[in-house]
């Protein structure tokens, strides 16, 4: 999977998403509960916002003196007898990991839940080169022989209900019990465990790495992420350059961020720190590969869009956001989906694809203090929009002509006097009842879904006037 | 031996040129941080209060604590494995199993009641994996207990690998009573301190908080995906 999607145009995804009536009640009652876990995860600390603000602190910190920390854990892990890969592209980081897998001569490979690997279509290429790859989280598993992509970043199969899980077990690997989800998920154990056994290459993820040790972290509540470092022989960490913390005191205030606001635990079931071994463990792999991806992420930096490097991948903004409420993980045709996606996305891939993700946003800042990190989401969308319409010129013709004729309407006070006095007897055809109805052209995509009131006969200026009037004379009476 | 390192100078670079100053190679402190946040959680509770919180927030996690002593350790795991479906255990090297009376019940009462016992050991990878692949029980001692999370957290050392904590169907971790902390901040801050006077960090560090579980399908929690399916705490 790359990190675009599909094909389809931003509107027709929207028109689906829309129209999928199990994924909209599914997204709805998922953020509902993800949102009242998170929020009495946070408020059983009594301090949120402190620890918010110490999660920015060392975020912002680590973002400021990067190269200085990702020298420090590329040392360490070489200390430690691992191999670093610095990858300025996905496509070099892909190149490497397929040079390694070729070395092995490796034709099995289990892996973690991995945004980065999804982002640099690494499962692809191993594929045509030959191997089997097999994804170990359960959502991302159901997905994988289902050939389709994750709609949220947590919970990668949220989109889908029991019955659909059921139908696909059925039809790929001949499950024939219930759509109940203990039996569905006890049938996956048994496969799953043969992978891992089997499995020459075990590649994860990472959700932070601690500079100070040449250590990775993975925070999980399956498990599958730790039996992939456990039982593979070779190991390949993928990781986004910016995922770092200086140290494991560091990592404490992020996994604790991380945990509540995802998932509204206090830790998962699962988390680990691991790395190269000694040898002397018993197990683990024999040999480690760390892969520091670019891909687009040393662009960001420097910019105004920095603060989106803070980002912990907790998917709080996505389980806030209104609008993803609405349309659905497919409909920003991204892997990153919801408000981080509209920002991040754009910057790794550019306004020609994606151009219409920053305008999926209603503005309404939900996602801004939701965010664990204090990323100002909804101020990074806006950003967006202005270089959109100042820097690339990309605004729509008939925008930049309704804009043109606002400006030229407000800036005139005879021309505003008159227009907004016409306004109601012009508009008059197309509403009843002191409202738009169907039909008229650009105002369609709003009045299917909300109402819009038509201009009022009487203006406020007139308003106001009469009731001065009035108030004076009231004044007089009592006086 | 060292791994090797590539395209690491060019990266750092261009990562500091993006930042506007040339690449910085130390003289990088950490920031006096803006709270002590992590501190302040159950910051004067006794040990007593830090249990209450522990086998509250274990009964979230659907982990069973069983509270005992030193003597009556032996008749607890023996007990917590016939009523599970018995053997086989498995165990890492760990000197705590002979400190804790646990070695008469180990290499002789379940040997002899058809319970075997393996010990993990530091250079049998192969039969390491195979024996925690068919065990029915792991057994372990945590090194630090949260009490927040209900999590035991074990560090990786010779003869104590990774796989024993997740392929094993039932999962018992033994808690020394002073392992006990009010959270996360405190084993890392002690892990954090070694490492700083030169301790080489271990391998590995496991936190492990109840049994494995996935909420994939329709956010219904099922409890026992690719790791244990059951979680016992033993403190004592």
């Amino acid at each position: 999977m790359a990190l675009k999607i599909n094909e389809e145009k931003f509107d027709d995804r929207v028109s689906q998403g829309l129209q999928d009536s199990f994924m909209r009640g599914a997204v709805s009652s998922a953020q509902e509960r993800m949102y009242t876990r998170r929020l009495s995860a946070a408020e059983e600390l009594g301090n949120w916002e402190e620890w918010r603000s110490l999660g920015e602190q060392i975020r912002q910190h680590v973002l400021k003196n990067l190269d200085y920390y990702l020298m420090q854990l590329g040392e360490n892990v070489s200390r430690r007898g691992g191999h670093v890969f610095f990858a300025k592209t996905g496509a070099e980081a892909v190149q490497y990991i397929k040079e390694v897998a070729e070395q092995k001569q490796a034709r099995k490979i289990v892996k973690s839940k991995s945004m980065v690997t999804e982002e640099i279509s690494m499962n692809e290429a191993l594929i045509d080169a030959g191997c089997e790859v097999v994804e170990s989280d359960l959502g991302e598993y159901i997905l994988q022989i289902d050939n389709e992509p994750p709609s949220h970043i947590v919970v990668p199969a949220l989109h889908k209900n029991k019955s659909q899980i059921r139908d696909v077990l059925k039809k790929k690997l001949g499950y024939e019990q219930s759509d109940d989800p203990y039996e569905m998920t006890k049938f996956v154990r048994g496969i799953l465990r043969k992978k891992f056994m089997e499995a020459e290459i075990g590649v994860t993820g990472c959700n932070f790495a601690v500079a100070n040790t040449g250590l990775i972290c993975l925070v999980t509540n399956e498990g599958n992420g730790d039996l992939v470092m456990s039982i593979p022989k070779t190991q390949i960490v993928v990781m986004g350059m910016e995922r770092i913390v200086p140290t494991m005191e560091e990592l404490d205030v992020l996994v604790s961020l991380l945990c509540r606001s995802s998932v509204g635990q206090k830790l998962t079931s699962y988390v680990t720190v691991a790395g190269p071994v000694t040898g002397e463990e018993g197990d683990g792999p024999e040999e480690f590969h760390l892969v520091i991806v670019d891909n687009g992420r040393s662009e960001i930096l420097g910019s105004r869009f920095q603060p989106v490097l803070q980002c912990i991948r907790c998917a709080s903004c996505i389980n806030v956001c209104p609008v993803y409420r609405h349309i659905g993980g497919f409909s920003y045709g991204s892997i990153y989906p919801g408000p981080i996606g509209a920002v991040l996305t754009p910057l790794l891939k550019g306004y020609d694809d994606f151009r219409e993700l920053p305008y999926a946003c209603s503005l309404c800042g939900a996602c801004t203090d939701a965010c664990p990190v204090k990323i100002p989401l909804h101020e990074l969308i806006l950003k967006h929009r202005q270089a959109i319409v100042e820097k690339e010129g990309h605004s729509p013709l008939a925008e930049k002509l309704a804009m043109k004729m606002f400006g030229m309407g407000t800036a005139s006070p005879s021309l505003y006097q008159l227009a907004s006095k016409l306004a109601p007897s012009v508009v008059s055809p197309f509403t009843s009842d002191g409202r738009f109805g169907k039909g008229i052209g650009p105002l369609n995509n709003w009045v299917n879904i909300r109402e819009l009131p038509a201009p009022s006969k009487e203006r406020f200026r007139d308003w106001f006037i009469d009731h001065k009037k009035r108030g004076t004379t009231d004044e007089r009476n009592h006086s | 031996m060292k791994g090797t390192i590539h395209n690491r100078d060019s990266f750092l670079n261009h990562i500091a040129s993006q930042l506007g100053r040339d690449h910085r190679t130390a003289g990088i402190t950490r920031p006096a941080w803006k709270h002590d946040a992590p501190w302040e959680v159950m910051k004067d509770y006794t040990e007593e209060q830090l249990l209450e919180v522990f086998k509250k927030q274990c009964r979230n996690i659907h982990t069973a604590v069983i509270e005992t002593s030193k003597t009556q350790l032996p008749g607890v795991l023996k007990k917590l494995v016939s009523e599970n479906g018995g053997g086989p255990v498995i165990i890492p090297e760990d000197s705590r199993f002979e400190e804790y009376g646990l070695t008469r019940l180990l290499k002789q009462e379940w040997p002899q009641e058809n319970v075997p016992v393996y010990q993990w050991q530091a250079k049998k990878r192969e039969e390491n994996l195979k024996a925690a692949e068919t065990s029915n029980f792991s057994i372990l001692f945590s090194d630090y207990t949260l009490a927040e999370s209900g999590t035991v957290c074990v560090k990786a050392k010779k003869g104590l690998g990774r796989a024993l904590h997740y392929l094993p169907a039932n999962y018992i971790a033994i808690v020394p009573r002073h392992t006990l902390v009010p959270r996360l901040t405190q084993a890392v801050h002690d892990m954090n301190r070694a490492i700083g006077n030169g301790e080489p960090a271990p391998s590995s560090i496991h936190f492990i908080s109840g049994p494995s579980n996935s909420a994939d399908i329709e956010m219904n929690l099922v409890v026992g995906v690719h790791g244990p399916l059951q979680a016992f705490y033993v403190l004592v």
